[in-house]
């Protein structure tokens, strides 16, 4: 008997970005969920960048908002500068970015844990998971010897496990900013059949902000008019004064230091054997890899109101100390900088996320499930949405109801998720908007639209704020309806308005929607020319505005979206095995075997699966009506379902 | 993206009395609209009962094509269970050709191998015994287009196409660069820049597009060498086979040749078929030049047939033939049959596993087991049916028109100054429509191009 065993519904391990979402949707679904951390103060930390959002990633935390997460409504307490990213651009790649007040943001978020019904809060770490004969998890055991008995786990260990940590040639055996490392889940994963990578990431230096010249920087602001990320934070509230970050620039100088110093960085000399993500690279990969660009971007970003700290962006190192101070002070406005932590890479075990199904629930144990840099990922915004959906599902399955799957077309969620699961990754994951093939769908201004109403399903979103989803969508699709009636006539008035926009004057009527589609025109500024205009909100105007001004390429997506569903929807067997199927190449037969992909359109994605190959699993699906008529029934029993 | 109705050739590809070209899927009684024109000019076929026969003209815009008999089944009363119009048209390669190009033209894609009875497998209209080869189909002729359409094109059109893929990749990275790090890398006057870069590219998918209407991306036909020692009877055999009584098919346009090639027809199978010098050792300069291209042309061949003298006997000259053709596909002539046998059968067998048979060029003797052999190998898949190289130009044609169209979105959106996160959409598109055409996939090529080309992150 162990000295102390508790029993929850949910264990949550870890309680970082992902795992305060995981353990928040459960407990507020009415789970008694436990979360496990090795340090209280640590929760919701942010050991790298002070910010959330940015591109791409700034639509994750829309869409973990509009599903019933927490980390938009948390920056939006606590954000310190906020830039729309982008907005010059089209609406698909408008992307919200906001400086976070790291202290504060990580206060409110354990404030937020502290306060929600059937949540406990517990300081241990965890050494082992438990399960029964069939696999299903019953449990997990902390150093300590404690059983804490549960029906569904979920496991968001971030950068803990076996974390080590990298600073030229010294090597200490610690979590990011000196916490205590994780070092024996790892064990107790491989000794159930779990494949583990180790993976490798790296944060610059934090500097003080007092020993920085900034008149030799160029000051960068927020924006004027700030948007907050959660759809339910009144916009009144979020123009607050805002910090400044500063722009500089590395130079050669600071490129010979390095060059100089090469075989002291571990990268380099071999010491670190994970791998890292070329998307953020350290400044000596810059360097070495770009070795025709002259300079690189430094920016100067502060990490909070209460403390003199700065973030150096762009200037990631593991190299050692007395190199970092050497060629940080080449930087203008850095000559007499005063480093306050050192740069270092960090080192930790993650898994193969191709282990886990798109609920990113194991495969291999029932009721065990992981979200955030555990599977392969890099960045707050992507575990956050990744713990949200392990928890969702984690509730959904002690629940007994469907879990949830968000696919390509519903969700930059869904794509992350997708990739994870499905395609070989030996880097890092970091979202990107060129990685989702929709993106003129999945908007970030959009994402209400999109999300709410599984959010509400769930029970996540209140019967209040979905309602208010409804209503949008429907004044929505009422105005456009008008817009695309309303005839605009070449009278003097119109001509006049064109002319003093810069408009080509009109020969003949149109309707105010072609208007809109004129690029130096849009749905506001025609107010004026459009006398039976309703009065709407400003979210029901843009939303108007963008789809008309788009239509064209939004219809399109949408066709292909179509064909991409058809696909998604034809089930395959679970469990199966692939080599029944006579004529698939054996490459096809391991890696399907493996992945065990859940649809047709899936299997299409994993890398080396060929559409010959697609077309003969087709045939074989046919087939099943006479060969097996059950399991026809069953996978298409389901199609209709769905 | 294209429409799921597809089309082709369904007869073979040889000059004959009648041609069929079938269209089946959703929108097949939309596509013959557009292009049928009855003799009155009043009928329009979707309008029209199911399974009835009219007679008419096939058009291309102003331009008519030929005259046709139309027949339309509509679903589920077809042998795909989907709507399905033939064509019954005159026999010639080129009408057939230009009817489908045609009704690929307004809205239908170019079928795959085995398509047609796919999807009348997949909608129940084909039983069981019969599922176990489709499967063989599909893999066998997956298999085959996808190599030959990369053996089949021009080395010169290939990397034609390589270069466009990378200039295209090349400008998605940097588009989505900026995206993704926009306080890093500015697109201000990118798409002056752009509209230049896709001029440039449109111009060389019209010049590909051109070349494709010539015939000269893919050479029709299944190229087969003859090969042998001097005086075995190679040239004799080449007469032999294009001076029977069949129709010889007049040479693509635009192929150049270096060595005697003649094409014959073996019913509805195209042979390329290049006679060779006789292979042997020799010190002769110039005739060393000829059996070093022989070797060559053995190499590259679809189809090798090595014709021996049986009434001598092997040297090391026939051993080295022998050797070259293990890894071919080939067939074995013993040339000479009428005169006093050396070399037998059995003798031959023992060194190589390939067809063998007996003939005598001089007295056309042994010819018809000839074609029968390589029917067979077609028929069995190991050799390419000639429609399926069209197919494979179809698709091309049809590649190449639609990054041409992407192309042209992605000007008109530069044009009507849309931002540029649209453009890298249309240009993804382009690139992956050629993409088709080299059978490379996107896969992860656009986030490596980002990566390494690209310094991102902070």
């Amino acid at each position: 008997m162990p000295a102390i065993e508790e029993n929850f519904d949910v264990c949550v391990v870890g309680a970082g970005h992902a795992g305060c979402e995981a353990a928040l949707a459960c407990a507020r679904l009415g789970l008694e969920t436990i979360i496990f951390t090795v340090s209280v103060d640590s929760i919701a930390l942010m050991p790298c960048n002070p910010n959330v959002g940015g591109s791409s990633k700034g639509h994750l935390v829309r869409e973990i908002d509009a599903l019933g997460g927490e980390m938009g409504k948390n920056i939006d307490k606590t954000f310190i500068q906020s830039k729309m990213l982008n907005k010059s651009k089209g609406p698909a790649v408008h992307s919200l970015r906001a400086q976070a007040d790291k202290a504060a943001y990580s206060m409110e978020m354990r404030k937020t844990l502290q306060n929600t019904e059937h949540l406990t809060i517990k300081q241990a770490e965890v050494s082992e998971i438990v399960t029964d004969d069939d696999n299903n998890i019953t449990g997990v055991k902390t150093v300590t010897g404690a059983l804490y008995n549960c029906k569904a786990a979920v496991l968001c260990t971030g950068t803990y496990l076996r974390a080590r940590c990298l600073t030229g040639e010294l090597v200490t055996h610690t979590g990011p900013n000196g916490l205590q490392a994780a070092n024996h889940l790892t064990e107790s994963l491989i000794n159930h059949g779990i494949e583990m990578y180790r993976y490798k990431t790296g944060t610059p230096a934090r500097v003080d902000k007092k020993s920085l010249d900034f008149s030799k920087m160029q000051e960068q602001f927020g924006d004027e008019k700030i948007v907050p990320f959660s759809f339910t934070t009144n916009p009144e509230d979020v123009q607050i004064d805002q910090e400044s970050c500063w722009l500089t620039y590395t130079n050669e100088e600071t490129h010979k230091i390095i060059r100089g110093n090469l075989d002291r960085s571990p990268m380099y000399s071999g010491v670190i054997e994970g791998t890292g993500p070329r998307y953020c690279p350290s400044i000596e990969d810059k360097v070495v890899k770009f070795a025709d660009k002259k300079r690189h971007q430094i920016f100067i970003e502060p990490e909070g109101l209460n403390t003199t700290e700065m973030y150096v962006g762009g200037m990631s190192s593991s190299m050692p100390e007395d190199v970092q101070l050497a060629m940080y002070r080449t930087v203008p406005g850095m000559e007499n900088v005063k480093i306050v932590r050192n740069a270092y890479a960090i080192e930790y075990d993650c898994i193969n996320a191709n282990q886990l199904y798109a609920s990113l629930e194991f495969k291999k144990i029932h009721g065990l499930f992981s979200g955030g840099q555990f599977n392969g990922s890099s960045g707050y915004e992507e575990a956050a949405c990744q713990g949200l959906v392990a928890g969702i599902n984690a509730a959904m399955k002690i629940k007994e109801r469907e879990p949830l799957i968000l696919d390509r077309s519903e969700a930059y969620t869904g794509v992350l998720i997708d990739d994870l699961v499905t395609k070989e990754s030996h880097e890092p994951y970091r979202m990107m908007t060129s990685r989702a093939e929709y993106r003129l769908l999945l908007r970030q201004d959009n994402a209400d639209l999109r999300l709410s109403k599984k959010g509400h399903e769930i029970g996540l979103i209140s019967d209040e704020r979905y309602q208010w989803v409804c209503e949008k969508e429907r004044l929505i699709k009422e105005e456009i309806e008008r817009v695309n009636e309303v005839r605009i006539g070449a009278n003097k008035e119109v001509q006049a308005f064109l002319e003093e926009n810069n408009s080509i004057p009109l020969n003949t009527g149109v309707t105010l929607a072609e208007l809109i589609r004129r690029p130096e025109l849009d749905y506001d500024k025609l107010a004026v020319l459009d006398k039976n205009r309703p009065d709407l909100p400003e979210e029901v105007r843009e939303q108007v505005n963008i789809n008309i001004k788009y239509e064209g390429y939004i219809t399109r997506q949408i066709k292909q979206v179509k064909h991409f569903k058809k696909l998604e929807k034809k089930k395959l067997p679970q469990n199966f095995d692939y080599s029944e199927i006579g004529s698939l190449r054996i490459e096809s037969v391991q890696k399907l075997n493996k992945l065990q992909p859940l649809s047709i359109g899936q299997a299409s994605r994993i890398s080396g699966v060929s559409p010959a190959d697609i077309s003969v699993i087709l045939v074989y699906l046919e087939q099943l009506k006479y060969t097996n008529p059950d399991l026809f029934y069953q996978l298409n029993g389901n199609e209709e379902e769905k | 993206m294209k429409t799921d109705t597809i089309a082709a050739i369904a007869t073979a590809m040889s000059p004959s009395g009648i041609g069929i070209v079938r269209i089946s899927g959703p929108e097949s009684l939309e596509v013959i609209d557009k292009i049928y024109v009855s003799r009155k000019k009043d009928k329009k076929l979707s309008q029209c009962k199911t399974h009835t026969i009219h007679y008419g003209y096939i058009y291309d815009g102003e331009e008519m094509v030929d005259e046709v008999m139309v027949l339309i089944m509509k679903g589920p009363n077809s042998y795909t269970r989907e709507d399905t119009i033939e064509i019954d048209c005159h026999g010639g390669v080129y009408v057939m050709k230009k009817i489908l190009e045609t009704v690929l033209k307004y809205g239908a894609r170019p079928a795959e191998p085995g398509e047609f009875t796919k999807r009348a497998f997949l909608n129940g209209r084909i039983d069981l015994s019969q599922a176990e080869s489709v499967i063989d189909v599909i893999n066998s002729k997956n298999k085959y287009a996808l190599s030959s359409s990369l053996s089949q094109l021009k080395g010169s059109i290939k990397d034609d196409i390589v270069k466009i893929r990378e200039k295209l990749i090349h400008e998605i990275a940097f588009i989505e660069s900026a995206l993704d790090d926009p306080e890093h890398y500015s697109l201000d006057d990118y798409p002056e820049q752009l509209k230049t870069i896709v001029d440039g590219v449109l111009d060389n998918i019209n010049r590909l597009l051109g070349s494709v209407d010539n015939g000269r991306i893919l050479k029709e036909g299944v190229s087969t060498v003859i090969v042998g020692k001097p005086n075995a009877g190679k040239s004799s055999l080449l007469n032999t086979l294009v001076g029977e009584d069949r129709a010889i098919v007049t040479d693509v346009a635009g192929t150049t040749r270096d060595v005697l090639e003649e094409q014959i027809n073996l019913d509805g199978i195209t042979l390329n078929i290049i006679d060779t010098a006789g292979i042997r050792e020799t010190d002769d300069v110039v005739e060393k030049i000829g059996v070093d291209k022989a070797k060559k042309y053995l190499q590259k061949a679809d189809l090798v047939i090595y014709v021996i003298d049986s009434s001598t006997k092997l040297d090391d000259n026939d051993f080295e033939i022998i050797e070259d053709l293990k890894d071919q596909r080939a067939i074995i002539l013993l040339n000479k049959s009428d005169l006093e046998t050396e070399t037998t059968v059995d003798v031959v067998k023992k060194y190589i596993d390939k067809p063998i048979i007996s003939i005598s060029a001089k007295h056309k003797e042994g010819i018809t087991e000839i074609e029968d052999t390589i029917k067979d190998m077609f028929f069995k898949g190991d050799i390419s049916f000639n429609d399926e190289i069209f197919i494979t130009n179809a698709r091309h044609k049809n590649a190449l028109a639609d990054s041409k169209e992407s192309l042209e979105l992605v000007l008109r959106s530069i044009a009507d100054g849309m931002p540029e996160d649209f453009f890298s959409i249309d240009l993804m598109n382009a690139y992956e429509s050629l993409g088709n055409i080299i059978g490379e996939s996107v896969e992860d090529d656009l986030v490596n191009e980002i990566f390494s080309k690209f310094c991102m992150g902070k």
